[in-house]
């Protein structure tokens, strides 16, 4: 009887509102249309940045900015009573120097990594290697920056029994440092990616482990790899703290991996501050930012490129 | 099979109309000039050899094809005298067709819930006959005296047979007006397979069925007229006692209930 | 035959064994120094650490005293960059994992996340003084460094909330509309309930981040040093991460055991989350839900 009863009362609910658009219709409109803001947010606010940073530069750029100078003159000299300079040269010499010595050092380095955890390692031993790398990576800059400062500088003076070891040595160690264990991850994503049907075709033919890793692991996952190699480079170019920390921080043309240098990245972080809003110090500072934010999109977009590439079935 | 045709009860109404349907997945045709009509407490049996469009033409009638990327379907299909295409409420029309597909689908919530979904999506609220709606679906999925000591474990972990009996009760629990059932048996032994073929033929009293089987003996068991589905066409629809005594239309449909091929 | 067959085997057994074992030094090597710098962090710096540490203000011009001021503006900085973030993150990752459709927007919003998350942190530092300390007229203040610092970590919180939703599998989806349920029902009922721990373990891991920030808030919210707390959202407030760089930099005849007490801190407080994320991670996949 009561089972009857729900029934029918359920039914006869049903026939009242047959086609109609109800709450749960309009709930879920809402709430699509709620989340859609929360996806183009994302667009938003990368427009937002290169608009807002655009506008504070803008200044400078049309009035002051001078190609031959900014990529041709390595003084920076924005403070400078009687006439300023500025030359970026130095200081795209100086993170393009720091972010090579970096890759130098971390690539091999986090390939290696990558290859042992994803191909070698087993079980606890993968998981453990797994859960330091994404420890490392979660150290903030500003201790990095520190370490460089205050153990690393000493370590450099001593060994090589120079009087300053705030260099691209330092700042290319710690920055290696930051960058493996993201690089590291992605490459290991990109090899773990790789069919295993592919690996156990090699292996039923006879090839050893590494003869599979070197022929048909490696080759099939080189657009993740490069993604990898490419994203480290990104954040290397993009770091901020650290690399203002452990270079020396002087506008400087190196000639050796000893000479200290000064970053892109750094010189706003150093020079912001200082600066009165609205001044031609202040623009070019944005237009700094501004040439950052294009170089790290096209190295992003490139890195997204490469990626896409994998997806597309090309492993 | 002589008391088939006497057991034969439906009114003779057109539940569901199918005209010039045509499927489509990117641009792969699935199914082509599909015409059929489907009465209202009908058994509708739909035989026919894998990748024969069976189960796309159960999901456009449930008008999956919105949920589908990719999925394009042309044509008319009419349910309960009006257009699916024109329906603006498409989670009400939903709800008022239950579907179960081969593969079971425990939903990762308690046995309860599973069953209790539907009808709280419905509104129903109150507890009591939350339990009494729960309890009548699982009876009649023929679950409910292996589960009822654990309605609150997950049903996603039970068996692959309670499972698809699960998928069968959540589906009852919509108090569907018509019920499309996909291979329900392919992961149920033989015995509750004949259980919940009995609860189908209570079940045809009430609502309209159409069952897709690999089981050409249980399209005979259980469906009135039976179509015959090969490589994205419909080659037949007939009788289902003229199907299995060799009275088809097609050649074709004979040697696939011959199990010639298939 | 069998004979060069063997040697030939030996030779690429022994190769094999050699390459396992450079690989396994180079990771050894990555690993390893980090290790051994935090001994080092820790040699130098557990003598700063006491419980007057945590509760005092720095003083002598921030040569003595503690991180009182720093610790409780870093909470206020990532408390309020949460509020922003996580529901504007989370809101992202269910309209890519759940609505969006495959068409060039969609991608474009990928593209956008992606740049988001490769963009300088200094960059973000000048788009939070042009955007919310002038243009919306916060002046340098919690709310200013707080929204920089949540758009920054926004795509943490998208990436790790869409990985969640995405580890649902979709058949579960599909038995839930196939009964009628619309999309947000599904999400409320079946997909959501599923994936919330690894939400919040996506979310712990944006807290981390953001503790560690530094140079976003540098010039949008953070101060070099206040003697007192932060009233409201429209004062500026001291942070952890940018004490850090002060003492270590900017201030002459700091005691060398202070700034490697912060040092260790900030990298104890990063840890300490990263860990249990990853902890609860790993108890999240030996409970099998199905």
């Amino acid at each position: 009887m009561i089972m009857n009863n729900i029934t029918s009362a359920d039914n006869n609910r049903r026939r009242a509102s047959a086609d109609r658009r109800n709450m749960d219709w309009y709930l879920d409109l809402l709430v699509r249309f709620l989340v859609f803001i929360g996806g183009i947010s994302a667009i938003i606010f990368i427009l937002g940045i290169f608009v807002f940073i655009t506008s504070q530069g803008i200044g400078f750029l049309l009035d002051r900015f001078d190609i031959a100078e900014f990529f041709g003159s390595p003084l920076w000299r924005p403070t400078s009573e009687e006439h300023p300079t500025y030359g970026a040269l130095a200081l795209i010499v100086g993170t393009a120097s720091i972010t090579g010595f970096a890759m130098l050092v971390s690539v091999p380095f986090s390939l290696g990594a990558a290859i042992y955890i994803a191909e070698f390692a087993q079980g606890k031993v993968r998981e453990t290697l797994k859960v330091l790398v994404e420890l490392l990576a979660a150290i903030p800059s500003v201790v990095w920056g520190f370490i460089g400062l205050s153990i690393m500088n000493p370590f450099i003076i001593k060994l090589f029994n120079i009087p300053v070891g705030l260099n691209i040595l330092n700042a290319g160690i710690i920055l290696g440092l930051m960058a493996a264990p993201i690089m590291a991850t992605i490459a290991e994503d990109a090899l773990k990616a790789v069919p295993d049907t592919y690996r156990e075709a090699a292996e039923a033919m006879g090839a050893t482990r590494w003869q599979v890793i070197s022929r048909v692991t490696l080759p099939s996952a080189k657009n993740g790899l490069m993604a990898a190699v490419l994203l480290g480079v990104g954040r290397g170019f993009g770091e901020t703290m650290a690399v203002l920390m452990a270079s020396g921080h002087s506008v400087n043309l190196p000639t050796s991996p000893f000479d200290s240098v000064r970053a892109l990245t750094a010189t706003i972080a150093a020079e912001l501050g200082e600066t009165a809003q609205g001044s031609e110090h202040y623009q070019a500072l944005f237009t700094l930012g501004i040439f950052l934010f294009i170089v790290t999109f096209i190295i992003n977009l490139t890195a997204d490129i490469v990626v896409r590439g994998i997806r597309k079935g090309n492993i | 099979m002589v008391d088939h045709a006497q057991n034969r009860q439906t009114t003779g109404v057109p539940k569901i109309i199918v005209k010039d349907l045509m499927i489509l997945y990117g641009n792969k045709t699935i199914l082509r000039d599909v015409n059929l009509e489907i009465k209202e407490n009908e058994i509708f049996g739909i035989i026919g050899p894998a990748n024969s469009g069976k189960t796309s033409l159960l999901r456009a009638l449930n008008r999956m094809d919105d949920m589908t990327a990719g999925m394009k379907v042309t044509g008319d299909i009419i349910f309960s005298g009006k257009r699916l295409q024109a329906w603006k409420n498409l989670y009400a029309l939903r709800q008022r067709i239950g579907v179960v597909f081969p593969l079971p689908v425990g939903l990762p919530l308690s046995v309860f819930d599973n069953v209790a979904l539907s009808p709280r999506l419905r509104g129903i609220r109150n507890q009591a006959d939350l339990q009494v709606i729960v309890e009548r679906c699982l009876r009649r999925a023929a679950l409910w005296d292996e589960v009822k000591d654990r309605l609150h474990s997950l049903g996603s972990l039970l068996s692959g047979g309670q499972q698809q009996r699960l998928t069968i009760a959540r589906a009852l629990s919509q108090e569907p007006e018509l019920l499309l059932l996909d291979e329900f048996s392919i992961a149920v032994d033989p015995v509750t397979t004949m259980r919940i073929e009995d609860v189908l033929k209570e079940l045809r009293h009430e609502l309209t069925i159409v069952l897709v089987t690999n089981l050409v003996q249980q399209a005979r068991r259980l469906a009135d007229r039976t179509a015959f589905f090969l490589k994205g066409e419909c080659v037949e629809i007939n009788e289902t006692e003229k199907i299995f005594t060799r009275q088809a239309k097609d050649p074709r449909t004979m040697d696939y209930v011959e199990g010639r091929f298939g | 035959m069998t004979f060069e067959a063997t040697e030939l085997n030996i030779r690429n057994k022994k190769m094999e064994k050699l390459f396992r074992i450079l690989f396994l030094m180079m990771t050894l090597l990555l690993i390893l120094p980090v290790l051994i710098i935090i001994c080092l962090l820790l040699a130098e710096g557990h003598e700063a650490l006491s419980v007057d540490f945590f509760l005092t203000a720095p003083q002598n011009g921030m040569t003595a005293g503690g991180i009182f001021p720093a610790l409780v503006g870093t909470l206020w900085l990532v408390a309020i960059a949460l509020l922003v973030s996580v529901p504007l993150g989370v809101a992202a990752a269910l309209y890519l994992s759940e609505y969006a459709p495959d068409n060039w927007l969609t991608r474009i919003i990928n593209l956008a996340i992606v740049n988001l998350a490769g963009v300088p942190s200094i960059v973000h530092a000048l788009f939070g003084v042009g955007a919310f300390v002038l243009f919306f007229g916060f002046g340098t203040s919690i709310l200013a460094a707080s929204f920089t610092l949540a758009i920054m970590t926004l795509p943490v919180v998208i990436v790790s909330t869409r990985e969640s939703l995405q580890a649902v599998p979709l058949a579960f989806r599909e038995a839930c509309w196939n009964m009628g349920a619309t999309r947000w029902q599904t999400i409320r009922h079946v997909v959501l309930p599923n994936s919330i721990s690894g939400i919040l373990t996506g979310i712990i891991l944006e807290v981390s981040r953001s503790v560690g920030e530094t140079a976003p808030i540098m010039f949008t919210g953070a101060a070099f040093f206040l003697p007192f707390l932060p009233q409201s959202v429209f004062d500026q407030t001291m942070a952890l991460s940018l004490h850090l760089f002060v003492i270590s930099t900017q201030v002459p005849g700091v005691p060398e055991h202070l700034p490697f007490g912060v040092a260790l801190v900030l990298i104890g407080i990063v840890l300490l989350l990263n860990s249990i994320s990853i902890a609860f991670r790993m108890y999240l996949r030996g409970k099998k839900k199905w």
